[in-house]
């Protein structure tokens, strides 16, 4: 052995150092191996969580104790500077707010609907910042609020100008955030200028996302605003992400190289939201696959494909039998006038 | 037996645990690759001035420590830290002997063997892996040794 010789075994110490290694080796690698199949240790990780958490606290400390000192000693001018900017910001929200619930009602008449919609938020929850890692490997914020708050894992998080992240790993009072710059996630969005969908992935620095997935002929520019598509089952739809700030379009590459800058404040944030949404709505993200018991709408408000080929009757391949425009389905009862002529209509090249 | 409370067990614990403190302390983004990795250097301390106060027990659980503070894979961080305090156990004396400037080296070379394994972890594990910021810690911790030592050794007195 080459270490052989340094270490002098004496009799009634227990056993030798090698032996020791090779017990916590096993043991270390028992634990990854049930850590990353199918999270068996969930609930050591859980009182971990606990554990640490009073150092947590202990690290944040001082950045606390300062920031206590720094708002008690504020001077007079400073705070009445800061209620002057809360009172117009204050006037602004409100004026924007009237004209909220007049929209909600057009668009809810718009959808052909009784009542409004109810808000997609149900509630939400303030939660501090108590520990931040923004290496480029990790991007993980660490908040004062857990399971017994109510949270859970896999929660949307926001702040008051963008998406943050999602919950990770909750402890019993802390909560572990995955922010979308982490390089190990990745959100669905949609250009909203344009409604091409792709997928924002963290590049592992606060201020940038990727966007790996595009075409290099996708119509995307720069101030291009990207929203959350609503696919994937945790974020909502339309929730402001990010705006693009970089397109280079190599003539070599097949796809673009894009850039994004996140709107929420990931690495200058005190305080972040933990949301709920109103499962109902149709804009909450959808957890379980659309199945077939959509409700039906008013037929006469469908799209008709068929009436869009009647230009060219005289090409019958391509319109072939039909079948996979929902309105000519044969299983579908000829109950309506439109749906009649639709199906009077699409006879007509066969 | 009367050899084992004369160890140092206090002292050793409490700048384990104040490493540990300092290695999730919130720190800029572009300082924190640099960051020396304190409780490897205070584990490898205590494995080398008294290898018998914690051992590589010590290097298990303060590793599991770091695991649960960065959300890695439970077990990766003990898994690398116990090898590098085997190490450093076996050979406590020869390394022990040596003056300050070499202790570094051997102190580059086992921080790097300890980044290597959790390098290697993260890529078994399928976590992204790959960038040359996380070795910096490698250097920045050997240039810090002799600072560590000096501190640590003053935290307790040798019998």
């Amino acid at each position: 052995m080459a270490f052989a010789g340094g270490y002098r075994p004496s009799p009634g110490r227990g056993p030798s150092p090698g032996f020791r290694f090779t017990l916590y080796a096993v043991l270390s690698i028992t634990c990854m191996f049930l850590d990353q199949r199918g999270g068996w240790l969930e609930k050591a990780r859980y009182v971990l969580q606990a554990a640490a958490y009073p150092i947590q606290l202990v690290v944040r400390s001082p950045a606390a104790a300062w920031r206590w000192l720094e708002e008690s000693f504020e001077t007079r001018a400073a705070l009445r500077e800061e209620n002057e900017r809360l009172r117009a910001q204050n006037r602004e929200l409100m004026l924007r707010t009237v004209r909220y619930d007049a929209l909600v009602r057009e668009n809810a008449q718009l959808r052909g609907l009784t009542e409004a919609l109810p808000p997609l938020i149900e509630r939400w929850l303030v939660a501090e910042v108590v520990n931040v890692e923004l290496s480029s490997l990790r991007q993980r914020l660490l908040v004062n609020k857990g399971a017994q708050n109510g949270v859970f894992k896999g929660q949307a998080v926001i702040d008051e100008s963008g998406l943050v992240g999602q919950t990770m790993r909750v402890g019993p009072w802390s909560a572990e955030i995955i922010l979308i710059t982490d390089p190990e996630h990745a959100v669905p969005v949609q250009i909203e200028r344009t409604g091409v969908r792709t997928i924002a992935v963290g590049a592992g620095d606060a201020r940038a996302l990727a966007l790996p997935y595009l075409p290099a002929n996708a119509d995307v520019r720069e101030g291009d605003l990207l929203v959350t598509s609503g696919l994937g089952g945790v974020f909502p739809h339309g929730y402001p992400v990010a705006r693009v700030t970089e397109v280079r379009r190599d003539a070599v590459q097949p796809l673009a190289q894009v850039r994004a800058t996140p709107l929420a404040g990931l690495d200058r944030d005190r305080e972040v939201l933990l949301v709920w949404f109103e499962e109902t709505h149709p804009a909450a993200p959808s957890s379980a696959p659309v199945s077939g018991d959509l409700p039906a709408g008013d037929p006469a408000a469908q799209p008709q494909p068929a009436i869009r080929r009647e230009p060219r009757p005289e090409t019958p391949a391509t319109g072939g039998s039909g079948s996979f425009s929902p309105t000519s389905d044969p299983t579908v009862p000829a109950a309506t006038p439109a749906i009649a002529r639709t199906a009077a209509v699409q006879e007509v090249p066969q | 037996m009367s050899a084992r409370d004369r160890q140092p067990r206090t002292p050793m614990l409490l700048t384990t645990l104040a490493a540990l403190v300092l290695t999730v302390l919130p720190l800029p983004a572009w300082l924190d690759d640099a960051r020396p990795a304190f409780v490897v250097l205070a584990v490898l301390f205590w494995s080398i001035t008294a290898p018998r106060a914690g051992g590589i027990a010590l290097g298990f659980v303060a590793g599991l420590m770091i695991d649960v503070f960065e959300g890695t894979v439970l077990g990766q961080h003990a898994l690398a830290l116990s090898f590098v305090t085997y190490i450093a156990v076996r050979e406590h004396q020869k390394i022990r002997s040596k003056p300050l400037f070499q202790q570094a080296l051997i102190v580059f070379g086992a921080l790097f063997v300890y980044e290597f394994i959790v390098f290697a972890i993260d890529g078994w594990s399928g976590h992204p892996a790959m960038t040359a910021g996380r070795w910096l810690h490698v250097a920045t911790g050997a240039l810090v040794w002799p600072l560590a030592a000096a501190l640590l050794g003053r935290t307790y007195e040798p019998r």
